[in-house]
Order: C-alpha cells, then sequence, then structure tokens
C-alpha cells in the first residue's frame, strides 16, 4: 500500500469568531489525484488556504510526510514542496509572464520542472514570454498559474476551483495538459465544482458541506445519489 | 547669468533631494510603509560618518564603505526587530512607531554629539570647481548629482532584473501568494530597508560635506526627501529624481530672489503640484 | 427605554459616578486660585492646555483617522494672532483668542482642501510641510519680528487685568475654561450625527462608505473644528508666554511630539486617555524632567512600546479589565428581568 504524504486531522478553520471548518479528516497518499468538491462556502478554499500555510492552524491538524506543518507560515510549507495554484489565478501583475514564472521557481527545488520543459508543455507561454501577466486571456493566465506552481517542483500540488471562470474549450485542454502535468511522480489536490471532470481525472473523492466531510469514496464507484446527497445535503 | 547659474544649481541640489527621497520611495513601494524618522536617519548616517572619519582619518567618501553595510544592517535589524510588527491595514502603527523612533534618534544624537553643528571634512573636494560654458560647477555638487543618477539607476536594475527585485515587485502586489512562492515577506522587507538605509547611507554623507548638520535638521531632510517623492510620483523612482531636481531648482531660485526664501519656495512648488497634479507628476502606483 | 424586556441606556453607574466627582473636582479646580500656589497654578494651567491639545489631536487621529503631525501649524498660527490683532488692531486678548480660532478655521479651510490630497501616512507629512510653510511664513513677517519673534507690549498686557495676580488667574481660568470647552465639543462632536458616522469610518471605511456616509465632508468637519480649537488653545499658549517666536510658536516637539506620546500613552480613540496621558504625562515630566533628552526617548520607547503591545493604551487597558466608560458614547443594551407581557 502506498504511504501517505499528507494528513489532515480534526482540522478546524476561524475567520475571527466565524468557523469555516470543523474537525476534517482526510488523507492524500502518495501519486494520487484526490478531488475535493462541495456547494459554495462548503469550506473548500478555506482547506486549501490551510494547508498551504495562508491560514495558520494547530500544529498537529495537518501532517506532511509525517511531519507536523499545521502552524507553519506559507512561505515554509512552499519550501516543503507543497504549492498552491489559487483560485483565480493571482498572477503578480508587477511581473511579466517568465517572471511569473521564475518566481515560482525561487524556491530552489530541482526537479523534473524549468523553463524549458515548462515550456514545452504549454508553448504560447513562451511566445508571450516578456508581456505583462494582465494582458493574457484567463486560459493563458492559468497555465502561468499553474506553470507557476511547478517551477518549485513540489512533491504535491494543489489546484483551487481550477476552471472556475474559464470558458468551456479552455477548461478541456487544462484537463487535457493534467496528465501530463501530474506524472512527474507529484500527488495532487484538485478541488473543483465541476463534479463530472473531478471525478474523472481522480481515484478518490471528497465532499464538503458547511465544513465538514459529508462524503468520502472511490471515484469510479461513488453514486449519483450519494454525491447529491452529500452536496446539497438533501435525504 | 545668475539666473542659469542658479538653475543649474538648484538641478544639481535635487540629486542630493533625490538621494534622500530613493530610500522612502523604496520601502514605500514594496510595503507601503512612510518611515517619519527617514530624515533622522539620514542625519544619524552623517554623524556615522564623523565618528568614521575622526577616528580613522578616512576621507569622508572613503568612510562609505563602513557606513553603508553598517546603515544596512541596521535597516535590517530595524525591519525584523520592530517595523515589521507595524505592519497591517491599520496605519496608526507604523506612523506613531517611525515618529517615535524619530525623536529616539534625535534624542539620542543629542545626547552623544550635543547640539552644536558639525560637518565632514573633504578636504579640496569641496571647493574644487569645473568651469562648463562660462558657469563655474563645484565638483561635489557634479559627483552629488552623478551618483544619485548611478543609486537610481541601481534601484531601478536591481528592481526589473534580480531575483531580489522581482521579490520586492511580487510582495508588494500580493503578499499572500508572495508567500506562497516561499518568500518570507519579512526577510524581503528587512532587505528592502536594508537597501533603503544603505541609499539613506550615501546620502547623509554627501549631506554632511556638502552642509553642517546637527541632530535637529532630520524633519527638514525628511520633508525634502517627502516632496521629491510626490512632486515625481509614487513609486516611480525616476520621477523621484524629476522631483528632488523641480524641488532643488524652486529653492535656489527662491534664494535668488530673496535668501530667506529659499526653502519657502520649494514649499510652495511643493503645494502648487499637489494642487494642480495631486498624483505627482509622473504616478505609476496609487497610494 | 424598554424594549421587548431589553433595556437601552446610554449612561452607566461609572459614568453617573464619573460625572458626579467630575462635577466636584471641576469645582475644585476653579477654586484652585485660592488654594494653589503661583508655581502649582502655572504648572495646572500649562496641564490644561496640553490636555486640549491632546483631546483634538485625539479626535482626529484616534476617531477621523487624520494623522496629523503637523498641529503645530494651528498653536503657532493661534499665538501669532494673539499677538498680530491685539498689537495691530487693538483687540482685547480674551476677544483676540476667540478670533484667532475664527480665524484657524477659515485658513484651514484651504489648507486642507490641499492635503486632503495625500492619503494616509503621506498627509501625516503634508500636515508638517503646512506647519513648515507657516514657519517660515511668519519669519518672514518683520512687524512681528522676524525670525526672533517678539513680545507681548506691556500696554496689552495690563489690558487683560490690572494686578499681575489677576492676569494669572485669569489666564488659569481661560486655561480651565478651554480644556472644559475643548473636552465638551469633542464629547458632544462624537455624539452627534456626524460623530456617529466618524466612528463607523474608523471601524470600517469601505461599509461606511456603502452606507452613503460622505467620509470626505465628515473628515473636513473635524479637521477645520480642531484648527480653530487648536489655535484658540495655541492663542492661549503664549498669552501665558507673553514671548512669541516661529521656532517656539511651530515647534513639532512641543505641540506634536508631547502630544502624540500623551495620546498614545493614554490610549488613542477614547476621550479618556488623554486624560490619562496628560496626567501620566506631567507625572513623568516631574520625576525625569532632569534627565532632558533621556526623558524624551524614553517617552519616545514608552510609546512605541504601548503602539505594539497595548495599542489601546493605559485607558484601554483598564476599560478592558473593568468594563468603564466614563464618557458614554453609544447606547448599551441590557436584559431587564421584570417580566413584562
Amino acid at each position: 500500500m502506498p504511504d501517505t504524504i499528507l494528513e489532515l486531522h480534526g482540522l478546524d478553520a476561524h475567520y475571527g469568531d466565524f468557523q469555516a471548518l470543523y474537525g476534517i479528516d482526510l488523507h492524500v497518499t502518495e501519486g494520487e489525484v484526490l478531488a475535493i468538491i462541495g456547494s459554495n462556502g462548503a469550506g473548500k478554499t478555506t482547506m486549501m488556504r490551510s494547508i498551504s500555510g495562508l491560514l495558520s492552524n494547530r500544529r498537529d491538524q495537518i501532517r506532511y510526510r509525517g511531519g507536523a506543518i499545521g502552524s507553519l507560515r506559507a512561505d515554509e510549507v512552499a519550501l516543503k514542496g507543497i504549492a498552491l495554484v489559487p483560485e483565480g489565478r493571482q498572477l503578480f501583475p508587477s511581473l511579466s509572464v517568465e517572471e511569473n514564472l521564475l518566481i515560482g521557481g525561487q524556491v530552489g527545488r530541482q526537479g523534473h520542472w524549468d523553463l524549458k520543459t515548462l515550456y514545452d508543455l504549454f508553448p504560447i507561454l513562451e511566445e508571450r514570454r516578456n508581456v505583462p501577466s494582465t494582458s493574457l486571456s484567463g486560459g493563458q493566465q492559468q497555465m502561468v498559474a499553474i506553470g507557476r506552481a511547478l517551477m518549485s517542483n513540489p512533491d504535491l500540488i494543489l489546484f483551487d476551483e481550477i476552471s472556475l471562470g474559464l470558458a468551456p474549450v479552455i477548461i478541456k485542454d487544462i484537463y487535457a495538459a493534467l496528465p501530463g502535468i501530474i506524472s512527474q511522480g507529484m500527488s495532487a489536490v484538485i478541488v473543483e465544482q465541476d463534479i463530472s471532470k473531478a471525478l474523472s481525472v481522480s481515484s478518490r473523492v471528497y465532499c464538503l458541506q458547511e465544513g465538514r466531510v459529508s462524503l468520502e469514496g472511490a471515484s469510479d464507484t461513488v453514486s449519483r445519489e450519494e454525491i447529491s446527497r452529500a452536496y446539497f445535503g438533501i435525504d | 547669468m545668475d539666473w542659469i547659474n542658479a538653475l543649474v544649481q538648484g538641478i544639481l541640489l535635487g540629486g542630493l533631494y533625490a538621494l534622500f527621497a530613493a530610500g522612502l520611495s523604496l520601502i514605500f513601494g514594496v510595503m507601503r510603509l512612510v518611515n517619519i524618522a527617514h530624515g533622522d536617519l539620514i542625519v544619524l548616517a552623517a554623524f556615522l560618518g564623523l565618528t568614521v572619519t575622526t577616528a580613522t582619518g578616512m576621507h569622508p567618501l572613503l568612510a562609505l564603505i563602513v557606513v553603508v553595510p553598517l546603515m544596512a544592517a541596521l535597516g535590517y535589524a530595524l525591519q525584523r526587530g520592530l517595523l515589521n510588527q507595524t505592519l497591517g491595514d491599520d496605519i496608526l502603527p507604523p506612523l506613531l512607531v517611525t515618529f517615535g523612533l524619530s525623536v529616539i534618534l534625535q534624542n539620542g544624537l543629542l545626547e552623544i554629539y550635543s547640539a552644536d553643528p558639525q560637518k565632514l571634512n573633504a578636504g579640496g573636494l569641496e571647493t574644487a570647481s569645473v568651469p562648463v560654458a562660462g558657469l563655474s560647477l563645484g565638483v561635489l555638487p557634479l559627483l552629488t548629482f552623478a551618483i544619485a543618477v548611478l543609486v537610481i539607476w541601481g534601484l531601478q536594475w536591481t528592481f526589473y532584473h534580480t531575483p531580489l527585485g522581482r521579490s520586492f515587485r511580487a510582495v508588494s502586489d500580493n503578499q499572500d501568494i508572495a508567500q506562497l512562492m516561499g518568500i518570507n515577506r519579512r526577510h524581503v522587507f528587512g532587505l528592502a530597508m536594508a537597501l533603503a538605509l544603505g541609499v539613506t547611507a550615501i546620502a547623509g554623507i554627501l549631506l554632511g560635506i556638502r552642509t553642517s548638520f546637527d541632530p535637529s535638521i532630520g524633519g527638514g531632510r525628511l520633508i525634502f526627501g517627502f516632496e521629491a517623492v510626490i512632486i515625481g510620483g509614487l513609486g516611480n523612482l525616476w520621477g523621484t529624481l524629476a522631483g528632488g531636481v523641480i524641488l532643488g531648482v524652486a529653492q535656489t531660485i527662491g534664494a535668488k530672489i530673496d535668501p530667506g526664501w529659499q526653502i519657502l519656495a520649494g514649499h510652495i512648488v511643493f503645494l502648487l503640484i499637489l494642487a494642480v497634479r495631486p498624483n505627482g507628476l509622473f504616478p505609476r502606483i496609487s497610494a | 427605554m424598554i424594549v421587548n424586556g431589553y433595556t437601552v441606556t446610554r449612561a452607566t453607574p461609572a459614568a453617573r459616578v464619573a460625572a458626579m466627582l467630575g462635577a466636584i473636582t471641576l469645582a475644585l479646580l476653579v477654586a484652585a486660585p485660592w488654594w494653589a500656589g503661583r508655581a502649582d497654578l502655572r504648572q495646572l494651567g500649562e496641564l490644561f492646555l496640553y490636555l486640549s491639545l491632546a483631546s483634538l489631536w485625539n479626535l482626529m487621529a484616534g476617531y477621523a483617522g487624520l494623522v496629523s503631525v503637523g498641529q503645530q501649524a494651528y498653536v503657532g498660527f493661534g499665538g501669532y494672532m494673539l499677538f498680530a490683532l491685539t498689537m495691530f488692531a487693538g483687540f482685547q486678548p480674551v476677544v483676540a483668542i476667540a478670533a484667532a480660532g475664527l480665524l484657524g478655521a477659515l485658513i484651514s479651510v484651504p489648507v486642507a482642501a490641499l492635503i486632503f490630497r495625500l492619503r494616509g501616512a503621506y498627509f501625516a507629512i503634508g500636515t508638517w510641510v503646512i506647519a513648515e510653510v507657516f514657519r517660515l511664513s511668519f519669519a518672514q513677517v518683520s512687524a512681528l519680528g522676524g525670525g526672533s519673534g517678539s513680545s507681548l507690549p506691556v500696554g496689552i498686557v495690563k489690558s487683560l487685568a490690572a494686578s499681575r495676580q489677576g492676569r494669572e488667574w485669569l489666564s488659569y481660568w481661560l486655561a480651565l475654561g478651554a480644556a472644559v470647552l475643548v473636552i465638551l465639543v469633542v464629547h458632544l462632536f462624537l455624539r452627534s450625527r456626524r460623530g456617529l458616522a466618524l466612528t463607523a469610518i474608523r471601524d470600517n471605511e469601505l461599509a461606511a462608505g456603502s452606507l452613503g456616509i460622505d467620509i470626505w465632508r465628515t473628515k473636513f468637519a473635524v479637521y477645520v473644528l480642531t484648527a480653530a480649537l487648536t489655535s484658540i488653545i495655541g492663542a492661549l499658549i503664549f498669552l501665558q508666554k507673553l514671548r512669541i517666536s516661529p521656532d517656539a510658536a511651530f515647534s513639532v516637539n512641543d505641540w506634536t511630539a508631547f502630544v502624540i506620546f500623551i495620546v498614545v500613552i493614554g490610549g488613542i480613540g477614547t476621550i479618556e486617555g488623554p486624560i490619562i496621558g496628560t496626567l501620566i504625562f506631567f507625572a513623568l515630566r516631574e520625576t525625569l524632567a532632569d534627565l532632558g533628552t533621556i526623558y524624551l526617548m524614553v517617552l519616545g520607547a514608552v510609546a512605541i512600546l504601548v503602539m505594539l503591545k497595548a495599542p489601546r493604551g493605559v485607558w484601554g487597558f483598564i476599560r478592558d479589565r473593568y468594563d468603564l466608560n466614563l464618557f458614554p458614547l453609544g447606547y448599551r443594551v441590557s436584559r431587564t428581568d421584570n417580566k413584562e407581557p
């Protein structure tokens, strides 16, 4: 049985007085693609922010390769090999396309991904390497955001709302590229609103509802009914 | 000819003001911090130069190799030890903490060096001049201006052509996402302040060679630097140089009209520009 | 007011006790000339003026978010107006003081229009530029002694009261009256619609803006109001000193640094803070003033420490601990026990 790379143990998260996550238990095994689904406000993004260190949690609530990382800062988490492709892409507007990629590489982890391999994956980015990142289309921006995360050669990559706000044809392209991205021995967590897309690329799926895990199962065996019950909370 | 002379002297003086301003502009650009103690740090650098030159007999310009790293180290320590704790959405903590720092620095200098005016002795450099097109230009003001251009070019290059500059811009754009790239913003802010105070050290030494200084003049230097930044437009280093030049020219022309009007003329030009172009002449980022 | 079993009150028991104690203290202070020595009277007068400056700065920085390091502009302006109006326009000094307030308000309007273009921290330095412009301008007025300043002519001093004691008493009462006036005005302003708008701005500028509160106008009103009152205080300060010069009138240390330290240490954004801060400031000054520059360094360090560790100052600390509120601004809701249908 493959090793566990990431574990959440009773993860709670708060924004001031508002509690967004209630005791989430979850694990990601080495090399797998895990999908997280759930409606708006279910706590998916909060979970991503917690894992990546943008939200601080209790040390033991998040373990990565056996070490407690719950209270680490985001830059420390990044150095350990976890990268986040944030919701809404969030490129650096003052940086050119290539600089956005380079800054991802500044983490200094060696591996398969560098400017060359990345431009092989997304040739359009090489063409547009010197333009400001703000002048790209939404799909190209998503490529930069993915590339920026890959440049740090992470062992675990988190995609938050990977297809939100993109045209269907672009989403198709991005999903077509995903296997090539993940095949390099990486584990991945994909947060996605589009359930069938999420199920098609993942081996297992978790559904969040109002800050709690409402369903956990293998992507190819969970039924439609189970999902809609977990998703909407309807019995 | 007198007027042309005043104009040229003003332009050269602008180089010094641009050096006062560059550090302010840099830290505002990276972390939106306005450092009220900036002027006092310039004066501190001048006094450090005084100590180094009197202790070793070094030429003040040579003393830069001691004072610049010293100020840079102080900047890093100050940022990480104190100023990082003030950063956030509320503008009060950074303002009031740097204000307190200003008072501490000023009175600390008063305690150590007394209120007597001091000067850095640069020997023949202070009076040397070269004739250019019928004008006699001081070597020191020319050198100061050249250094200012060089420093601003260097900062610009650092910002746009080095990994450090990339980090500066990334942190300035979005601190959270920059953290995701493995950038420790506290460290990056420390480096930005170190760089800013390194430039401040150069400004302080050149100030000390040019005129006499005492612990009380920090506020005035802060204001000149601030005016140059606002005239030039926030976030634009070359604009800051232009702002310094405009301020310098306003002052020398004002002094030409009436010696008592030198500083006042600079302030009035600043207020006029603020009235007409509130974002400065060459704005790049909004506050 | 009782609504559905809840009582809505403004006054708290502590506030009622404080009001009583306040009235007694005020009566004692009014009678101070009969029980305090000359030096104490002077000291108290100075304390009231600092208390006023601190309350005004607090209104701007603590409530309106206008952090000024240039309030010395209006202290000096008020002082110079007192001298100019009495010397050249023949005003009676007390009338001149009131007129100085009016002129301070007038001149603050164009000033505000200019420096309100600067945001946040840059606004602060902008206020300093204005103070410097005032200082350098008054230094150019040779009729007022230029850079070396001038003294209030004996005739004008005598017009205040014939005897020296009479003058000292009058200037003490004027200072006390000014402090009471300032605290009252600040308190009433904060209780007014505009004042509530201010608190809304402080708590969340975006939200307040979306509620349709005209932020700019409210801040503008605060700026002009404080300018007027600060000018009056400035006139009173230089009525006590009887001598004015540009450097003394527009001193950033005397009229802004001390005031900021008082407010920060006492508790910014509270009405009680400046009062506590002023008391602490004068107590510290009595014990540490001999240390000179070290005293200022200590003050600066304490202010930094307070700002970082207890941003609501000494008063904020006390209030959180004991839930006290001596100048209630808001209403409190509490459960009433009598069960009504």
